[in-house]
């Protein structure tokens, strides 16, 4: 393993939780509560997407093997995906999707401010454009819960058990791996203990604000970082890869 | 609540040193839906650098039936434009 | 493109308002004729505005509704480029579906009861829509030839007489111009690509070719409602006119792919400088009208699930909204 190969991999993993959190969220277009918000989803998704291939082409270049932004998406089987669990969960209501991301996007937003520090020039490039993407996102998730955890009896309710169910998937994002520890060492790279103080920080005011409870302390589900993935992966994954699958080689 | 959200004017600046035009309208529940809905809908293509919203029943506007009493005793009153003065061609900087 | 001129409720009532005197009638006309904007809160003759009503929410209601069949290859788009083109493409049908609405509640109708009229089936949308989306391939056909359709028709209704509703057409048209752009180019691609690809290209011209050509609509000796719609100068060519204009760009452009258009009768007439093609089939498309297409239930379905299962959403919302500005005035 070369420190290339190793930001490769890193790299690549924070494109496979772009592009499974863009593809969730792409399944829910056409189905939005109002005409707006499909706008909105849509912006957000194509974020996303645009995020994971700058990622991907940052890997395969690093990588220097040839892959291209469409290997890494297409042509790569689900255990070889490195994503966090939380992004690969099926969709569920709007309250769901919500509270998604602005767990999600918190801890991400925080990742890649560290991110635009480390002294990767290629990580940090794509970091700093991503940023301003994802600072939108959170502003726009986070009043939403506020509406919803502040709005009807049955909307509290509901987006409360969204957080409950959620919670445990929150767990992974800040236990590093021996990739997260080469990357703070070698890059100034992000730190995740620090990130999860103010994570938690930030998304007990935001909850605080919804008028919601934050979660117990719980088990905690993990093994995305290492390509252990919950069931539902493997649909996601087929739904995505079906044309190039069935015909391999093929341009399109 | 059956009802739904209410119309907001959008207004946009497209860049730094233009006026806000109008370009469409939006539904929102509240002021910060309307200026993100604004945002989402009216700048996917980096129209803008600058958004207003107003809810559409606060406008106050003129009426068309009196279009002629608000608009038409200005149209009498042509010393008010450059062209009205007759100045010699060879004057130049006038 | 998507204002078919179905217009079977509507007929033009005979209950005239006592202020529709002939003198303001003929003012307004003369209005028209000087190619002046009719704005939101001028005067108009109530049929102009019942009129507009309908065809702005059949056009808003078409892009709505145009969503899904696009839709429902965005999970499965075969690398990331075409994924995110795909996505734009359906966010801008989103928004210009948003435009359209905007533009028809200026008339004095809430997008509430428009969309209540779209999910009762009152109201109708593009035929266009029923149709299946099998293969990849039909996301090419559907920016190349339904895309290409639309722009036939929306082109002159940015000269519309309804300023709102030609301020909205000229914002649809600029944002509209990648789409028929993208799609022939996803055609071309496969009809360079495997046997398979290029056999996927055909077929799916073999099914989007005839539904597109009745996108323009019944043929001018049945359609009621185009000359008065013409003298308003809502609508500026008639059906035919521009379902003719339509074919001769396109049939070029399939020859260029190498592929068959799926009418034996077709054939350039010399003299006239126009095609000549076979009978379109009316049966077929006032079937689908009228509710019975491929996927006619399935889009309605759809879109009442998303609306029913968005209610709550709305209403706590609202019910923020509320709470908000009750302590605001504490």
């Amino acid at each position: 393993m070369t420190v290339e190969t190793d930001v490769a991999a890193y790299a690549t993993r924070l494109g496979d939780n772009a592009l499974v959190l863009g593809q969730r969220m792409i399944e829910q277009v056409a189905a939005y509560p109002e005409l707006e918000e499909e706008l909105a989803n849509a912006n957000f998704a194509l974020d996303h997407i645009g995020q994971a291939r700058l990622f991907y082409t940052l890997a395969g270049d690093l990588e220097g093997a040839g892959r291209d932004e469409d290997d890494f998406a297409f042509r790569r089987p689900e255990c070889e995906y490195r994503n966090l669990l939380i992004v690969e969960q099926p969709n569920g209501h709007f309250g769901d999707s919500i509270v998604r991301r602005v767990l999600f996007d918190s801890w991400y937003l925080l990742l890649l401010d560290a991110l635009t520090r480390c002294s990767h020039e290629g990580l940090s490039t794509i970091a700093a454009r991503a940023i301003k993407e994802v600072n939108y996102h959170l502003r726009h998730s986070s009043r939403w819960l506020v509406r919803l955890g502040d709005g009807t009896d049955e909307s509290h309710d509901r987006v409360q058990r969204s957080l409950d169910d959620l919670w445990r998937f929150t767990g992974e994002m800040f236990v590093p791996d021996v990739l997260d520890d080469e990357i703070r060492i070698t890059f100034k790279g992000p730190d995740l203990g620090s990130i999860e103080a103010t994570w938690r920080e930030r998304v007990a005011k935001i909850v605080a604000e919804a008028t919601l409870e934050m979660p117990a302390d719980q088990w905690m589900a993990s093994g995305g970082k290492q390509g252990r993935h919950t069931e539902h992966f493997g649909y996601l994954l087929s739904e995505m890869q079906y044309l190039q699958r069935t015909y391999p080689g093929a341009s399109w | 609540m059956k009802q739904e959200w209410p119309l907001y004017e959008v207004f946009i600046r497209t860049k730094s040193g233009l006026s806000h035009r109008h370009a469409g309208s939006v539904h929102a529940a509240d002021d910060e839906m309307a200026l993100t809905n604004a945002r989402d809908t009216y700048t996917r293509r980096s129209e803008g650098v600058s958004i207003w919203v107003v809810r559409s029943d606060r406008i106050v506007a003129s009426d068309p039936a009196e279009t002629a009493a608000f608009f038409g005793p200005a149209e009498d009153k042509i010393y008010r434009h450059p062209t009205f003065y007759d100045i010699p061609d060879e004057v130049e900087n006038l | 493109m998507y204002t078919q001129g179905l217009d079977q409720a509507g007929k033009s009532g005979t209950a005239r308002s006592a202020e529709e005197t002939p003198e303001r009638l003929e003012a307004f006309q003369a209005r028209i004729d000087a190619e002046e904007k009719i704005e939101a809160k001028d005067w108009m003759p109530e049929a102009y505005r019942r009129t507009l009503v309908r065809q702005i929410s059949q056009h808003a209601h078409s892009e709505i509704i145009g969503m899904q069949p696009e839709g429902n290859w965005l999970t499965r788009a075969p690398t990331l480029k075409r994924k995110a083109i795909l996505l734009a493409k359906v966010q801008d049908e989103a928004g210009h579906g948003l435009y359209l609405y905007g533009a028809a509640e200026t008339l004095g109708v809430s997008r509430d009861r428009m969309v209540a009229d779209l999910l009762s089936g009152k109201a109708k949308y593009s035929s266009i829509f029923n149709y299946p989306t099998l293969t990849w391939a039909d996301i090419g056909a559907i920016g190349w030839l339904v895309d290409g359709a639309a722009i036939m028709n929306q082109i002159p209704l940015c000269r519309c007489s309804y300023g709102p509703y030609s301020r909205a057409m000229i914002r649809i048209c600029k944002e509209e111009s990648f789409h028929q752009r993208q799609g022939y180019e996803i055609m071309l691609t496969l009809c360079r690509g495997t046997g398979e690809q290029k056999a996927m290209a055909q077929d799916a011209l073999n099914r989007f070719w005839w539904p597109s050509l009745m996108m323009f609509g019944p043929s001018d000796a049945t359609s009621t409602h185009s000359a008065q719609s013409m003298q308003w100068k809502i609508k500026r060519f008639s059906n035919d006119e521009l379902r003719r204009k339509f074919i001769d760009v396109t049939v070029p452009q399939a020859e260029f792919l190498g592929l068959t258009v799926p009418d034996d009768k077709l054939h350039f007439n010399r003299a006239t400088g126009h095609y000549e093609h076979s009978d379109i089939d009316w049966q077929e498309f006032y079937e689908v009208i009228s509710g019975n297409g491929p996927c006619n239930r399935q889009r309605m379905a759809k879109r009442r699930k998303a609306h029913d299962d968005g209610a709550w959403v709305r209403a706590a919302a609202q019910a923020h909204a509320a709470k908000q500005a009750a302590r605001a005035a504490a």
